[in-house]
């Protein structure tokens, strides 16, 4: 503090000197054990502070706007559905989104055909162009089941796939990352991109809702 | 590592745990193995993750595929269409002609 005043002065103005309430006031042990291991590591100059925030900021930036745009993008330039269909990573790179060199295969759901996406390993996921996964992607439940029971599972989400389409599960294991083009909705014709980006859900590009 | 197989091969994926004695970090789902399916696509070689875990540097990089299977053949009992499928990415060392 600059201020250089003396202190002698009563303490008897009337708002109370109650301590500020944090909001966050998690202190489990795995929240403690990562403060003192980010503290540690910027100690030995392993990363510093500022990168850490920089992450932060980039981390922030990632969302399923981005998996929207490209979908819309495809939904109205053949070229570019093509492309992203051939090569998600390079689509993406081309609107902007650097999948940092991991691969990306887009899906499209069909007439015959409803994709949707898992990883029973762990949590794979494309977290660039659809923001961070949400809790019950990564939940034994869903993993567990998705993979078995899938008709099941969608229709939990609401998603009913008739018995004439297939429904085909993606196990993201390795070193691929997933997104699923859905159908367009029939009454989307003329819409504008902006517009079709708005109607494009995080669910969708997972595969586990319709549009 | 030269990649063996291409799109539509028949493969199964081997239980390299019961089989071989492999321990730890294991990449192909427990629940695919024993099982066959079709080679899908081939995605390239990658270094193999079951090394880099424990520090490897995951040499030779493993040529990893999309494996297709048939529902049905994957779990007895499936109660979803005939033609539902699950799709999974195998690594080569994995993976026998089925």
């Amino acid at each position: 503090m600059s201020h250089a005043h003396s202190h002698d002065h009563h303490h008897d103005h009337d708002h109370d000197h109650a301590p500020i309430e944090a909001e966050d006031t998690s202190s489990s042990d795995t929240a403690i054990l990562a403060d003192a291991l980010r503290m540690v590591l910027i100690e030995k100059g392993i990363f510093t502070a500022a990168e850490v925030q920089d992450q932060l900021t980039l981390m922030e930036g990632r969302s399923d706007r981005n998996g929207a745009a490209m979908i819309a993008r495809a939904w109205v330039d053949a070229d570019y559905r093509d492309a992203l269909l051939a090569d998600g990573a390079a689509a993406a790179q081309a609107l902007g989104y650097d999948t940092k060199g991991t691969p990306l295969i887009v899906l499209e759901n069909t007439a015959k055909v409803h994709n949707v996406v898992v990883c029973t390993l762990c949590s794979c996921y494309p977290v660039t162009l659809l923001g961070p996964s949400p809790e019950w992607y990564k939940s034994k439940a869903y993993r567990g089941r998705v993979v078995r029971d899938p008709r099941s599972v969608l229709r939990e989400f609401g998603t009913e796939i008739g018995p004439d389409r297939e429904v085909r599960v993606h196990d993201s294991t390795a070193d691929m990352r997933y997104m699923i083009m859905p159908k367009r909705p029939k009454d989307s014709a003329g819409m504008t991109e902006e517009a079709l980006a708005g109607l494009i859900t995080r669910n969708g590009l997972i595969g586990v809702a319709e549009l | 590592m030269q990649a063996i197989f291409g799109p539509g091969d028949r493969v199964q994926v081997m239980d390299l745990e019961a089989e071989q004695g492999l321990t730890g970090h294991m990449r192909a789902p427990v629940y695919c193995r024993g099982k066959t399916g079709e080679i899908e696509r081939f995605c390239g070689a990658f270094g193999n993750p079951e090394t880099l875990a424990y520090g490897g540097d995951g040499t030779p990089a493993q040529p990893l595929y999309r494996v297709r299977f048939k529902q049905a053949d994957v779990w007895p009992g499936y109660a979803g269409a005939a033609n539902d499928c699950i799709e999974i990415e195998v690594y080569q060392h994995w993976l026998k002609a089925g």
